[in-house]
Formats: structure tokens, C-alpha cells, sequence
């Protein structure tokens, strides 16, 4: 399924990208290759935290965070009831278009 | 001082395999790691997860690989300096590289391998604006001796693990803690929290939840914390402020060493994964090169190819004779 992911970066520039949700990667992985600044750096295991995004806007329910994904966000900062890490969205699992915006570097 | 042919950082499954690849060209290997254990990432995040992209595994569990290539390295007899952090790296006149750790420990190689993974785990600093200038100033990320607390008034900020059980500790070693917490509730261990709870409830231990440290002040040393809760923002006398996030992967000392950097990974030459000082090499998810993949595999693969390398600074530019080990087995170093 295509859908449309709008991003609004640090420095509160807006974005658009088409993805096909049967791509197989998750989020962090296609905000890395679409050159973000995002760095990924434990690869996708929610441990390091870089990949922090906030859902501004999503007509569907995401699945519930794990546990390693709470405890992750409990550790670093500028967290909000938004907030998620965006290696632990696969897009298969997104039924339509979605709004994010990346957290502060921490 | 100990003396090796390679000084490899980093003792994950790319730092061993070094061992193994030096053995089978008869280079004497000395392993340093920060981790109390051999291993890297496989042993410290994800000990029992299986890979299943290992050749010739279809499945393995990650202990188990690092306990494999644990065996497979004895022949060559490495030395390994666990625990301690590689801090810096030194050139010395006879040509050979000097490295001391965060104990002072000193090994000295005429070829260095980083194979530092992630890098080094340091703790998460929260965003507050001064926060470096209380540093060693009353601002402690780790607690090292907890008897540096005694009668003294301490504030801990997190809600991990770490925060809970030093909170527990330094209650009855400090004069007064407090406990700042961003949310209602903990995710530390079960016990623990109700233990915390418990010292709340007995008034030995003061719990500001919803509440952030936003602020800190002091002259020549910390003396107040700003905290900032949905209500208002209040000061609070302190002696000491210790922020207990968790710790997050970073490059550590290693990006002081004039190594060609880019985002947080270091170039290298695809030809042998030498980095650009001389001497020096770069192997598996440290470095970085276009075409990079971040699989354990792809990092056997280089560091395969930079041993060769390493093998003519060693012997002064003599190239390697290359003998598979169907050939000639494993002779032990």
C-alpha cells in the first residue's frame, strides 16, 4: 500500500515522502536513507534512542510500545506522550499516511 | 609494558576474529575493552538472541558465537585487558604506538585495530544549559565511591534501575536524598520500587515525581538545583546532583586520534580498512566506507584483508605467504 509520511525536521522544515508499506524496512531505516539526521546507531534494537520522533498525526492505532521501547524513552529527554522511536515502526504495520517530526539531538 | 604485534580496541566478534586471522600469520594479539567481558554488543545487549547470517550457522545464538570464536582464538593465547577504556594513543620514537587506558594500564604495538563497534557506553547527559560547569563540581554522572555522599544532601534525577537502586543505597549513607522523577511511575525492577516507596512512605527518602531538574546554580560549586514540576518551579539546596539516564553508545577518546571521522564512524581505504594514520586500521561497525554494511560477517571480511596489511609493518614490508588452514592446520602461537 502507498502511503504519504509528512515530516517536519529540526529545523521546522517540512517534508513529504511516498512509501510503499511493503517494503520491509522500518521507520528509522527509511528516514536514514532518505539522508535525515538520523543516526540509528544500535541498528534498529531500541537501545540507543537517536532514531526519537513525535507522531503529530496518525488516523490509525500504532501498536503498543515494548517494553525495551519504554524503558528506552524513559531514560532521555525532550520526551512527550507523542513520542516514539521510529526503528520500532515497521512500515507494514502503518494502514495510512502518517505526521512526524524529529525530536531535538540528544 | 606489554608488548604485542596488534593492539586490537574492542573485543566483540570482529576484535576476535582479528586474534584468529594475526594467529594463522603468526602476529601476538592484545585485546582492550571498557566491557568486564569479551564479546561487544553480543554479549552485553543481546547475549541470547539468535544470527542467522552467520556462514555455515543457520542459527546461533550470540554467546554462543562469541564462545566459539572465544575456542577458536586459544591457539594464539591473546592477552586481554578488560574493564579498562582505551584513552590515548601515543606515537613513540622507535615507531611503535603507545596505548594507556583509563587505569593506566600501557600496551605498546607497531599496528593498532579498532574494532570498537558502537563505540564506548557513556552516560546520557541531560539538556541543561551549565551542566558542564558543575561537572566534578557537585554533578556526578556515575557514583563511584558512595562514601563521597556521606552527610551530604543529594539529589538523583531518573527512574531506571540505576537511579532507583543508588537512591536506595544512598539513603542511609547521605543526609537526605531526592529522587526527581519525570513520571508517576518507575520501570525499574518490582523490588526495587517497592522498596523506594517504602523509604518515601518512612520520610527517608523525598520523591518529586512530574518534575524535571531544569536549572543549577552555584558559585564556585553546585549549591542549588531549579526543578520544574506542572505546578511551578522551586529551588532546591543540594551538595550534590546526580543524573542517572542510561548510557548511550558514543565514540568515546577514540575521536581525539586525528582519525578521518564521519558521523560518528571511521573512514577507511576499502583496499586494507587502513584508516589515515598510518598504522593504524579500522574494522567492523566502526567504520564506515561506501557500499558499508554493518554485518558481523562483512567485518570478518575486513579485517581478514587488513591483517595482511598489518603483517608487512610488522616485518618491515614483507608480504605474507598466503597457506589456507586445510593446508596447513592451526599451529599454536
Amino acid at each position: 500500500m502507498e502511503i504519504e509520511l509528512k515530516l517536519t525536521d529540526r529545523e521546522k522544515q517540512q517534508h513529504c515522502l511516498n512509501l510503499d508499506t511493503d517494503w520491509g524496512f522500518n521507520l528509522m531505516e527509511i528516514l536514514k536513507a532518505s539522508e535525515f539526521p538520523v543516526e540509528g546507531t544500535c541498528g534498529g534494537m531500541a537501545l540507543c534512542a537517536s532514531c526519537h520522533i513525535y507522531i503529530k498525526s496518525y488516523e490509525h492505532e500504532l501498536p503498543p510500545q515494548s517494553e525495551q521501547e519504554l524503558l528506552i524513552l524513559d531514560q532521555v529527554f525532550d520526551v512527550t506522550s507523542e513520542s516514539r522511536l521510529a526503528c520500532q515502526i515497521p512500515l507494514s504495520i502503518l494502514q495510512g499516511n502518517l505526521e512526524i517530526e524529529l525530536a531535538p539531538q540528544q | 609494558m606489554s608488548q604485542a604485534d596488534i593492539l586490537i580496541i574492542g573485543a566483540g566478534p570482529c576484535g576476535l576474529f582479528t586474534v584468529f586471522e594475526a594467529g594463522l600469520l603468526k602476529l601476538k594479539c592484545h585485546l582492550v575493552d571498557a566491557l568486564p567481558t569479551a564479546g561487544g554488543q553480543l554479549s552485553e545487549i543481546y547475549p541470547k538472541k539468535p544470527i542467522y547470517d552467520i556462514p555455515g550457522y543457520p542459527e546461533v545464538i550470540a554467546e554462543d558465537l562469541v564462545n566459539n570464536l572465544l575456542k577458536q582464538i586459544e591457539p594464539f593465547k591473546p592477552e586481554f585487558t578488560l574493564g579498562e577504556r582505551a584513552e590515548k594513543l601515543e606515537k613513540l620514537e622507535n615507531g611503535q604506538f603507545k596505548l594507556t587506558t583509563n587505569h593506566g594500564t600501557e600496551i605498546q604495538a607497531p599496528v593498532i585495530f579498532i574494532a570498537g563497534g558502537l563505540g564506548c557506553f557513556e552516560p546520557r547527559k541531560p539538556p541543561i544549559g551549565n551542566i558542564a560547569d558543575f561537572e566534578l563540581k557537585g554533578v556526578d554522572y556515575i557514583i563511584k565511591n558512595p562514601e563521597k555522599y556521606r552527610d551530604q544532601n543529594v539529589v538523583i534525577a531518573g527512574g531506571g534501575d540505576s537511579a532507583l537502586d543508588w537512591s536506595i543505597y544512598l539513603s542511609s549513607v547521605a543526609k537526605r536524598v531526592t529522587v526527581i522523577h519525570r513520571r508517576t511511575e518507575f520501570r525499574g525492577a518490582l523490588e526495587s520500587v517497592h522498596k523506594l516507596i517504602e523509604l518515601v512512605e518512612n520520610k527517608q527518602v523525598d520523591l518529586i515525581t512530574e518534575a524535571e531538574v531544569v536549572g543549577l546554580q552555584g558559585e564556585d560549586r553546585l549549591q542549588k538545583v531549579l526543578v520544574k514540576t506542572p505546578q511551578s518551579t522551586m529551588e532546591l539546596a543540594t551538595d550534590y546532583f546526580i543524573p542517572l539516564f542510561g548510557l548511550t553508545p558514543k565514540l568515546g577518546p577514540i575521536a581525539d586520534w586525528n582519525l578521518n571521522i564521519d558521523k560518528n564512524a571511521i573512514l577507511v581505504n576499502t583496499l586494507d580498512y587502513s584508516t589515515n594514520v598510518p598504522g593504524i586500521f579500522a574494522v567492523g561497525d566502526i567504520n564506515t566506507y561506501e557500499g558499508k554494511l554493518k554485518l558481523i560477517l562483512c567485518g570478518f571480511h575486513e579485517t581478514t584483508v587488513a591483517v595482511q596489511s598489518a603483517y608487512r609493518i610488522v616485518h618491515g614490508g614483507k608480504k605474507p605467504s598466503f597457506k589456507y588452514t586445510t593446508v596447513t592446520g592451526i599451529e599454536q602461537l
